[in-house]
């Protein structure tokens, strides 16, 4: 009894000491996630309640287009990360088509609880579709409009919903302290549905996916210059793995001689200002990190140490540093440097880590890693966020198959990335702190995404 | 009540005290915290004696272990924590032992490459004397290069597949060889394209230290994109580890 009760308190001190210590680790562990991508904490997202537009006239196409406008921009508002969305069957059944039609009060009350209220008409004449959208402060009786806006397009589903995309994108830049939204930018990735990986395209939310190139062989690596006008991408052909650039004014090919020297040519990345080109080559014997111009002169190799290095990814806030994977210790680790390949710093304190993603910010690294890694050791390759200052880290996706190629959307507040379960792998987007994950593709033959920068 | 017993009182209501403002601090993502290992990790040794038989031959198995509960050869079965074993393989076979323990883990990997019993008795390097054609001649002489996870040197078992590669080469000027680098389907596509590349390289380092001249020795990566099974087993993923080698026409 009394040797029990001496041991006793001592092991009560070791539990104290263990969970206070655990409990200190994890407080608020995605607060600077939050921060860092502007995604505001969830009890602080603005309550926003979509109406369904009014439809107006008598034009036989106006319900298709209506239910496929109401639809977008439902989806793309609550897509954005910055609202606590009305669902549709707590809000009003009222669709009022103009500021005079709106009773405020009414979707200021329960159970709405809306704080902002998006709302407009929408009609189609002689083949043209207009749309009037206001967004309305709630609380705000006195002055309550935001925002007003009007479009007018050849009346059609894809404009329907390019129009609800881009009036999402006005609400999200003026709700989301004036980031613009993704709600018009694309996601270009890998497929080989035609039987060959070729390139492909999508809109940001999966619709609309059609294939770009078709080179008939093995294409790879596909990253969009910042202006939208040029894809980089890796090609083999007889002598190897080649960078290619299609031009998207032309729809073809252009010729890119920096790209196609000997060895593996792979994982091309485009500085932040386009100006700049990275990319791994094995033209001087082994696979290094080298950078040209965005014409291919100016070439240059950054990296010289032995073993494979590969995947860089500018910073795209100073478009000075660069981080990519190297295996020159073993397993391959994230590092970054200089944009001269000086200041070369480790970030990855083992495992296998890969793919790293630079965030718009310049704060943030996204990456690929299996921390635990070793044959038959548990854990999977998941996608994880570090704060380049701090190297603190935080792990965002959890026991769902093995996910790669995370690639930021440009308002810094999403990620799309690749997931692959069984022999199936497929797009994905998540927020940049983990939560509201979607899947982009079906064809279980879709992987190594990138995400527009407008 | 002794002193003891308050101190005693004190810790429960403080660690009570704790815990529950701890609990609202709780993060739903997980921290940079890993599990406690409740163990050493086990280590795990297996050799495989020879490495290289004609089919029909004998290989000697031996392994050890420590700190393991479980172990188990792949196509064996549970085996105790050290041993040594006669098998026959057929075919060239990777053997794959597992240890596992309270502290996790191990592996190891011996591989044995098996000869078919007709080509030891033909005369290899003499292409007049035999009726094989040019290309079932090469693939005969010129054999496969395995290598150990996430590594591109070659492996001291790989000398004699090289020299009698080196060799055919020498006896056959006109050939020119494609180097194919692969990898198992493990990690990312961009990452294996180096590393097959590096294996490629490595090889091709090999063969024109054997003597063969650089220009008629080509390189191409495929990384994991052309892999010859794709099995999610050890087996498979050392057949996928390799640099293998075509007639460059």
């Amino acid at each position: 009894m009394t040797a029990s009760l001496r041991i006793f308190p001592r092991i009560l001190l070791f539990v104290l000491v263990i969970v206070y210590g655990l409990n200190a680790l994890q407080v608020h562990a995605q607060d600077w996630v939050h921060t860092g991508s502007g995604l505001p904490d969830p009890a602080q997202k603005i309550r926003l309640a979509a109406a369904d537009f009014k439809p107006v006239g008598g034009d036989p196409q106006v319900p298709l287009l209506k239910s496929t406008f109401d639809a977008t921009l439902f989806n793309d508002l609550s897509n954005a990360g910055i609202f606590d969305m009305v669902s549709k069957s707590l809000a009003p059944t009222a669709t009022p088509g103009s500021p005079q039609e709106i009773n405020l009060p009414q979707w200021a009350a329960a159970p709405a609880n809306a704080s902002m209220v998006a709302f407009g008409a929408l009609s189609a004449n002689n083949g043209r579709l207009t749309v009037y959208g206001w967004v309305f402060d709630a609380k705000n009786a006195g002055a309550p409009q935001v925002l007003g806006k009007q479009y007018n397009e050849v009346a059609n589903q894809d404009n329907a919903r390019m129009v609800a995309h881009r009036f999402a994108d006005e609400i999200i830049a003026r709700l989301g302290g004036g980031v613009n939204g993704i709600a018009e930018t694309k996601l270009y990735f890998v497929s080989s549905r035609t039987g060959s990986k070729e390139i492909w395209a999508m809109d940001y939310d999966g619709q609309n996916q059609h294939i770009v190139t078709k080179q008939g062989s093995i294409s790879l690596s596909p990253r969009i210059s910042p202006d939208n006008s040029r894809l980089a991408f890796s090609t083999l052909g007889k002598e190897g793995w080649t960078i290619r650039m299609f031009s998207m004014d032309l729809g073809r090919t252009v010729s890119f001689p920096a790209g196609v020297a000997g060895g593996s040519n792979l994982s091309p990345a485009w500085s932040g200002d386009g100006t700049k080109l990275a990319f791994s080559s094995s033209r001087s014997g082994d696979p290094e990190i080298w950078a040209c111009d965005a014409g291919g002169g100016n070439l240059r190799k950054l990296t010289a140490f032995h073993g494979p290095d590969v995947s860089p990814t500018w910073n795209p806030k100073t478009n000075s540093q660069i981080a990519w994977v190297s295996g020159r210790t073993g397993l391959p680790q994230i590092y970054i440097m200089d944009g001269d390949g000086g200041n070369v710093q480790r970030m990855t304190d083992g495992g296998y880590a890969i793919s790293p993603s630079w965030s718009p910010s310049g704060q943030f690294l996204a990456f690929s890693w299996n921390r635990k890694y070793g044959p038959g050791a548990p854990g999977g390759q998941d996608i994880y966020v570090m704060d380049i200052a701090s190297m603190k880290w935080i792990q965002l996706t959890h026991e769902s198959g093995s996910n790669d190629f995370p690639s930021w959307s440009p308002d810094g507040r999403h990620l799309v990335f690749q997931r692959e379960n069984g022999k199936q792998t497929e797009i994905w987007t998540m927020l940049a702190d983990g939560t509201e994950q979607h899947q982009l593709t079906h064809s279980g033959k879709d992987s190594m995404p990138n995400w527009s920068w407008k | 009540m002794n002193s003891r017993n308050r101190v005693l009182t004190c810790l429960v209501l403080l660690v009570a005290v704790l815990d529950v403002a701890g609990c609202k601090k709780n993060s739903r993502t997980s921290a940079n915290t890993a599990p406690p290992m409740s163990g050493p990790a086990p280590t795990a040794q297996l050799t495989a004696t020879p490495t290289q038989i004609t089919a029909g031959d004998q290989v000697v198995l031996s392994w050890r272990t420590t700190d393991a509960t479980n172990i188990s050869i792949d196509g064996i079965g549970d085996v105790p924590s050290s041993g040594v074993k006669t098998v026959t393989p057929s075919t060239s076979t990777s053997y794959h032992l597992v240890a596992r323990g309270d502290g996790g883990s191990a592996d190891a990997t011996a591989r044995v490459t098996v000869t078919p019993a007709q080509v030891a008795v033909a005369v290899p390097n003499d292409s007049s004397a035999s009726n094989m054609t040019a290309d079932e001649q090469f693939r005969a002489n010129v054999q496969d290069i395995f290598f150990d996870y996430d590594s591109y040197e070659v492996r001291s078992d790989a000398a004699g597949s090289l020299s009698k590669s080196a060799a055919y080469l020498a006896q056959n000027p006109g050939v020119k060889v494609l180097i194919g680098g692969y990898c198992d389907e493990r990690g990312s596509n961009e990452y294996n394209l180096t590393l097959g590349q590096s294996r490629a390289d490595s090889v091709k380092r090999a063969l024109v230290q054997a003597g063969v001249a650089e220009n008629r020795l080509r390189v191409v990566s495929y990384g994991k994109e052309k892999p010859f099974c794709t099995e999610s087993t050890e087996e498979c993923w050392q057949q996928n580890r390799r640099a293998g080698f075509t007639i460059d026409r």
